[in-house]
C-alpha cells in the first residue's frame, strides 16, 4: 500500500502554536518554515524525490520469546535529491532502524523503501553508510582502510590512489596515512570511516550518529567538514543524531520522532542557505529552531523516562 | 622462559609508530629465576649422586647428548618423521577446525546441537581409538596424524566460533554496505577480523599436534622421536633418551615463542 507523503505536505509559520495534541503523530508531521520573509519556497516543493519510505513498519521479536514489539512506523518520508535531512528522537525510538531501512540493511515488516525510483532489496548501489561504532579495520593502515571499498569495487589503482589521496587531504589524515587505527583517537578513526564512505562517491549518504563519540568542539568542526563534503558532492544526506544543535546547524530539514513506536511528529525546515557553516549557531534563528525541536522532543523523552521508571 | 612485553611507541605523526622496545618485567625475571633455579637444583642433585645416573642424567649432559644426536645424525630420520607428522597434523587441524567452525557458526541450530559435545570433548581419552585407526588406516604415519588431528581439531573449532562471535556487528554491516559477496566478506573482512582469536586456536592446535604425534609414536610406530625415546628407555640408553627429550622440549619452546610473538602482533592490532 502506498501512502501519501505526509512528511512534506504542510508549511506552517513558526509563530503558530505547536503544542496541540496529535491524534496520529505521523499524520501531524509538518514543515515549519522559520525563514524570515514569506517569499521563499520550501525545499520540498522544488526538489525531486531521491529516496522514500512508504508505510514502513518494523516489528522485532522480543529476545528469547515469540512476542513482538512495535519498533517503528508506519512511516512515510521522502528525502529530496541533494538535501540534508536529520532525524532526532528519544532513545530507542527506531532512528537507526529507519536508517537501516533506507540502507537496505533491514527489511521492513511492512511498507516499501525506494531509492532513485527502485524498490530497495539489499544495499543499493550508490548508498554509503557511516555507523556510530568504530567500523575501521584494525588490520589495515589508514590509507588501506580508505581504499578498501573502492578496491573491492574494482577501481583501477591510479583512480584509487587519486581518490584516497584527495580524501586523506580533505579529512586531515595525510600525516597518518601509514598509521593503524589502534594508533588513532576515536575522532580520527571516525574520520577514516567517513573518508572510506566518501571515496565511493555515494549519492545517498546515511550517517548513524557519526559524531557520537566526539567532544563538542570537534563535533562543530566535523559538522563544518560534513557540510563542505555535502556541498561538494551534491549527495543527499540522512543524519541520525541525538544532538538537537547538530541537527539544527547542519540540516535543511529535521524530522522529530516520537517515542516507540517511532513516528514523525514534526518536520522542521531550517531555511539555512546551502553555503553555511557552524557560525549559524550564533544566529537567533538557530535558537528558535533548537527551541522548536526541544519543545517537541521534551514530551517524547519524558514518555521514555516515564516508561523506564514505571 | 623469561617473557618480554612489547612497549609500542607511537610517533607524533602516527607513521611508522610500531617500534617495539623490549623490556623484561620483574615477573619475567622471577619466572626465569624459578626455571634456572630448578635446572640448577636438578644439576646439583644429579652431579652429587642423590639422583642416580641410571634414573636421570644432569641437564648439562642432556644438552651435550642432544648436540651429539643432532651432530651425528643418528636420529635424523626419526626427527624428520616426527616434525613432518606434526606439520601435517597441525595444518589439517587448523584447516578442518576453521572450516567446521565456520559451518557451525553459519547454522546456529547445528551449533547448539554440537556445542555440548565440544565442551565435553577433552574428557574423552582420544588414544583409546588407536586400534581402530590402525585397522582403518593401517600402520605408519596416517593413524598417528589421525590421532593428532583428533586431539587438535576441537580447539580450533572453538577458537573459530569464539572469533566469529566476537567480531563486531558493525563489521558485518560494513561488508553488506560494501556489497561484498559472502565469500569476499569472509576472506577480506571476517578472516582478518577474527585472526587474533583464530591464532589462539592455531597455537593450541600446534601444541596438541606435538602431544598427539609424539605420544602416538610411543604406541603406534616403528619410527619417530616418540618411538626412539621409547626404544632408548626400554634399552636403558639414558643418554639418548634424555637427549631426545631435550630436543623435543627446546623445539616446543622455540615454536611456542615464535607463535607468541606473532600472536602479540595480532593482539596489538586488535585494540580498538
Amino acid at each position: 500500500m502506498t501512502l501519501p507523503n505526509r512528511a512534506s505536505l504542510k508549511v506552517v509559520d513558526i509563530a503558530a502554536p505547536c503544542d496541540e495534541p496529535a491524534s496520529h503523530p505521523s499524520a501531524d508531521a509538518r514543515i515549519v518554515d522559520v525563514t524570515p520573509g514569506a517569499d521563499r519556497l520550501p525545499i520540498t516543493q522544488v526538489k525531486e524525490p531521491h529516496a522514500t519510505l512508504s508505510g514502513v513498519t518494523r516489528y522485532f521479536n522480543k529476545h528469547g520469546s515469540k512476542e513482538r514489539f512495535h519498533a517503528l512506523g508506519p512511516i512515510d518520508l521522502t528525502l529530496y535529491k541533494g538535501e540534508f535531512f536529520s532525524v532526532v528522537g528519544p532513545s530507542g525510538c527506531g532512528k537507526s532502524t529507519l536508517l537501516d531501512a533506507f540502507a537496505g540493511l533491514a527489511k521492513p515488516t511492512d511498507g516499501t523503501v525506494t531509492f532513485e525510483g527502485h524498490v530497495v532489496k539489499g544495499v543499493p548501489d550508490g548508498v554509503g553508510v557511516v555507523f556510530q561504532e568504530d567500523a575501521s579495520f584494525p588490520w589495515l593502515t589508514v590509507r588501506d582502510n580508505i581504499a578498501f571499498g573502492i578496491r573491492m569495487a574494482g577501481l583501477d589503482a591510479a583512480e584509487v590512489k587519486r581518490r584516497v589521496d584527495y580524501a586523506l587531504g580533505f579529512m586531515g589524515l595525510k600525516d597518518f596515512a601509514k598509521a593503524f587505527p589502534a594508533q588513532l583517537s576515536g575522532g580520527m578513526r571516525q574520520r577514516v570511516c567517513i573518508a572510506r564512505t566518501l571515496v565511493t562517491q555515494p549519492r545517498l549518504i546515511l550517517l548513524d550518529e557519526p559524531f557520537g563519540a566526539l567532544d563538542q568542539q570537534t563535533r562543530l568542526l566535523m559538522g563544518d567538514e560534513l557540510l563542505r563534503l555535502w556541498r561538494e558532492t551534491s549527495a543527499t544526506v540522512l543524519l541520525i543524531t541525538h544532538a538537537l544543535d547538530e541537527a539544527a546547524m547542519l540540516s535543511d530539514r529535521v524530522g522529530v520522532m516520537s517515542a516507540r513506536p517511532g513516528l514523525f511528529i514534526d518536520i522542521v525546515e531550517t531555511g539555512w542557505p546551502r553555503e553555511r557553516d557552524s557560525t549559524v549557531v550564533s544566529t537567533p534563528r538557530f535558537g528558535e529552531i533548537n527551541a522548536r525541536l526541544w519543545d517537541k522532543l521534551r514530551i517524547e523523552s519524558m514518555k521514555v523516562m516515564g516508561a523506564g521508571g514505571a | 622462559m623469561a617473557s618480554a612485553e612489547p612497549d609500542v611507541k607511537v610517533s607524533a605523526n602516527g607513521r611508522m609508530g610500531r617500534r617495539a622496545r623490549w623490556h623484561i618485567s620483574t615477573e619475567s625475571y622471577l619466572r626465569a629465576a624459578v626455571v634456572i633455579g630448578f635446572i640448577a637444583l636438578i644439576e646439583a642433585l644429579c652431579r652429587s649422586g642423590i639422583i642416580p645416573h641410571n634414573t636421570m642424567i644432569a641437564p648439562s649432559s642432556m644438552l651435550m647428548n642432544s648436540i651429539d644426536i643432532l651432530h651425528s645424525g643418528r636420529f635424523s630420520h626419526d626427527i624428520l618423521t616426527t616434525f613432518g607428522n606434526i606439520i601435517v597434523a597441525s595444518i589439517l587441524s587448523v584447516l578442518l577446525g576453521f572450516g567446521i567452525g565456520l559451518a557451525l557458526h553459519a547454522v546456529p541450530p547445528a551449533r547448539r546441537a554440537v556445542e555440548p559435545f565440544l565442551s565435553a570433548y577433552y574428557a574423552v581419552p582420544t588414544f583409546i581409538f588407536y586400534p581402530v585407526f590402525i585397522v582403518v588406516l593401517g600402520v605408519g604415519a596416517r593413524p598417528i596424524i589421525a590421532i593428532a588431528v583428533l586431539l587438535a581439531v576441537v580447539t580450533m573449532i572453538t577458537a573459530t566460533l569464539n572469533g566469529l562471535d566476537r567480531m563486531p556487528t558493525v563489521l558485518h554491516k560494513t561488508a553488506l554496505v560494501m556489497r561484498l559477496s559472502p565469500w569476499r566478506a569472509a576472506l577480506h573482512i571476517k578472516l582478518p577480523a577474527t585472526l587474533p582469536y583464530l591464532f589462539t586456536g592455531v597455537k593450541l592446535s600446534v601444541a596438541y599436534a606435538f602431544i598427539g604425534v609424539i605420544a602416538s609414536e610411543f604406541i603406534l610406530s616403528g619410527s619417530g622421536i616418540g618411538y626412539a625415546i621409547g626404544y632408548a628407555y626400554n634399552n636403558f640408553q639414558n643418554g639418548d633418551m634424555y637427549g631426545l627429550m631435550f630436543i623435543v622440549l627446546v623445539s616446543v619452546t622455540l615454536v611456542n615463542v615464535a607463535l607468541n610473538r606473532i600472536d602479540r602482533r595480532f593482539q596489538l592490532r586488535r585494540k580498538r
